[in-house]
């Protein structure tokens, strides 16, 4: 256990004694404060005109701020994360730094997690730059609190697995531009995953189960400010899945090597 | 402290490890010396329980490094041939994370961290990025991270590749302050090295011992039969009047020098025939120029060894 935040530490570190850290955080912030301020003007102007026509009760403000600044957060953090995992392991591999790793008293799994949780953790700092948008919401309005938090712990789960597939890609390569291509298809690929299953109209079984592979469907819930352990049990055992699969791979590098 | 037993390792179809057995005891400094390719950073990576070997057994302070690879691992300081450095961390920061990885807490590593440094000579660069620095400082650095847990047992491959030749020197003493406490075992391709610091050497080329003893009796086992140098005016029927002393086993044409012919002659075990050959050059009105006994060097024995002879 230690180990594992041994290694996390580590490479969080890592982050900030480069320039990656602050680049991400710079752009990320620029990004979701450019989204927030065309969010709130155009809101802004809705509410306006509904109260000019009278075409009754504006939207509030979770349906109309807090949900679409959530849904463009999910995909800025689509972009952005490839670039923050992809050097995890590839990195190790590449300036053999992974022969450390590997020939010391560490568990594979621990060095898996490890890595998984030094990206998470970093994904989470830069999501907390949003808060300040939550308080200005706070100060001007009155918004739902159960919907930010679930939307903020919707979008950890998803960036969770996002992570973990950015983890797995960046074990298989000491290519670090291979692993974000490949995490980046891949957590593409589980977005738009469910447009087959539309368009094969039946609701065959088929379907169904191409609809519950999609990533963003299992957020819908969060987004309105429920927690269904449904979604949950999804992105966990994606989460497992991916660190599983790294893991096995970790274990043949030294039988392949 | 070490014992190997049968180890082979295969890549693919490539025998990169051929049937290698050797011990070393607690305290020794054991070389292994051959050259590139011949399998010795395998050898160490299966030490070191980086790779899993095809057949055979390796046990390092008790344990098989199959079956109980972290309680190897615990045991083991590994340099790999390039230092698993992080650039972008700062010298000490890096070693209290090797430390640690070892299992020590926050303030033992810090203390590790201060004893390695002092060893390796890192005083001044601890605070620098690893990054920074020149080759040689981060072949310090690797070294201290092999060292910063104590480990029972060494293994450094090449340790001294990039270092300028006041820092070699530095870095065999240190390897020679080792012995007695730590088991070493240090690979390398040159030879003076093995003759600075190791108390054994174990030759290996091709993936298989061609000898293993100190190197004083490896030199000596091949010096056994003597050579001698023979440089002489006239050529002609020299090279059979030579053969036919008493005692003279073999005679090679060297060559001309200067207007002159150069005779390499290897004489026989118990044999001291010089002054026989002498005296039958003379005779033979060959015009005796000089006569020299040639001595092994260790760059012959490693050559010998290495290209024509299996085994000794």
């Amino acid at each position: 256990m230690r180990q594992i935040l041994t290694i996390a530490s580590k490479d969080l570190k890592t982050y900030f004694t480069s320039p990656i850290a602050y680049i991400l955080m710079a752009v990320f912030s620029f990004i979701m404060g450019f989204m927030f301020f065309s969010i709130l003007t155009i809101y802004i102007a809705q509410s306006g005109q509904y109260q000019q026509f009278g075409y009754g009760k504006a939207p509030g403000i979770n349906d109309a701020i807090i949900r679409p600044l959530f849904g463009n957060m999910n995909v800025v953090l689509l972009f952005m994360i490839p670039f923050i995992t992809m050097r995890l392991l590839a990195e190790e591999k590449r300036n053999n730094t992974i022969e450390l790793l590997l020939t010391s008293p560490v568990k594979l799994s621990e060095i898996v997690l490890g890595k998984f949780l030094s990206a998470l953790s970093f994904v989470c700092i830069l999501i907390s730059l949003t808060a300040p948008f939550m308080i200005a919401l706070a100060i001007a309005t009155n918004p739902d609190w159960a919907v930010v938090a679930m939307a903020y712990v919707g979008t950890i789960c998803m960036i969770g697995v996002y992570v973990a597939v950015g983890v797995f890609c960046s074990s298989f390569t000491e290519n670090q531009i291979v692993a974000g291509v490949l995490t980046f298809g891949i957590i593409l690929f589980f977005w738009i995953i469910k447009w087959i299953s539309f368009n094969s109209g039946a609701s065959s079984v088929m379907g169904d189960i191409i609809g519950y592979l999609s990533i963003v469907d299992h957020y819908e819930d969060f987004s309105r400010g429920i927690f269904n352990t449904k979604n949950v049990v999804f992105y966990f055992s994606a989460i497992w899945l991916g660190l599983y699969l790294t893991y096995k791979n970790l274990e043949s590098y030294t039988w392949r090597a | 402290m070490i014992e190997v037993s049968g180890l082979t390792k295969f890549y693919g179809a490539r025998k990169a490890i051929d049937d290698i057995s050797f011990s070393a005891s607690k305290g020794e400094i054991l070389g292994f010396l051959g050259p590139n390719g011949a399998g010795k950073s395998t050898t160490m990576k299966i030490l070191t329980c980086f790779m899993p070997a095809s057949s055979g057994v390796v046990r390092v302070a008790g344990y098989d490094v199959f079956e109980d690879p972290l309680e190897v691992k615990k045991r083991v300081g590994y340099l790999p041939e390039t230092p698993p450095v992080y650039r972008e961390m700062v010298v000490s920061d890096y070693l209290e994370f090797a430390a640690k990885l070892h299992g020590l807490s926050g303030a033992q590593a810090k203390k590790a961290t201060t004893v390695a440094v002092e060893k390796c000579g890192l005083g001044h660069v601890r605070h620098r990025l690893i990054g920074n620095l020149s080759k040689g400082y981060k072949q310090r650095v690797g070294i201290a991270q092999a060292i910063v847990h104590n480990p029972e047992v060494l293994i450094l491959d090449e340790p001294t590749v990039g270092l300028d030749p006041k820092q070699i020197i530095e870095i065999r003493d240190l390897i020679k302050s080792f012995s007695g406490e730590h088991t070493v075992i240090l690979s390398t391709h040159i030879l003076p090295e093995v003759q600075a610091t190791c108390s054994r050497v174990l030759i290996i080329n091709e993936g298989k011992i061609v000898a293993v003893d100190t190197l004083d009796a490896i030199t000596a086992r091949l010096r056994k039969g003597r050579a001698l140098s023979v440089l002489v005016k006239k050529e002609s029927g020299v090279l059979d009047g030579l053969k036919s002393i008493n005692g003279v086993a073999s005679v090679f044409d060297a060559g001309t020098y200067d207007g002159a012919r150069r005779f390499s002659v290897t004489v026989e075990d118990g044999f001291d025939s010089r002054d026989t050959i002498a005296e039958n050059l003379v005779k033979m009105g060959a015009g005796l120029l000089e006569m020299k006994s040639e001595s092994m060097s260790l760059e012959d024995v490693f050559v010998k060894l290495t290209t024509v002879e299996g085994s000794v």
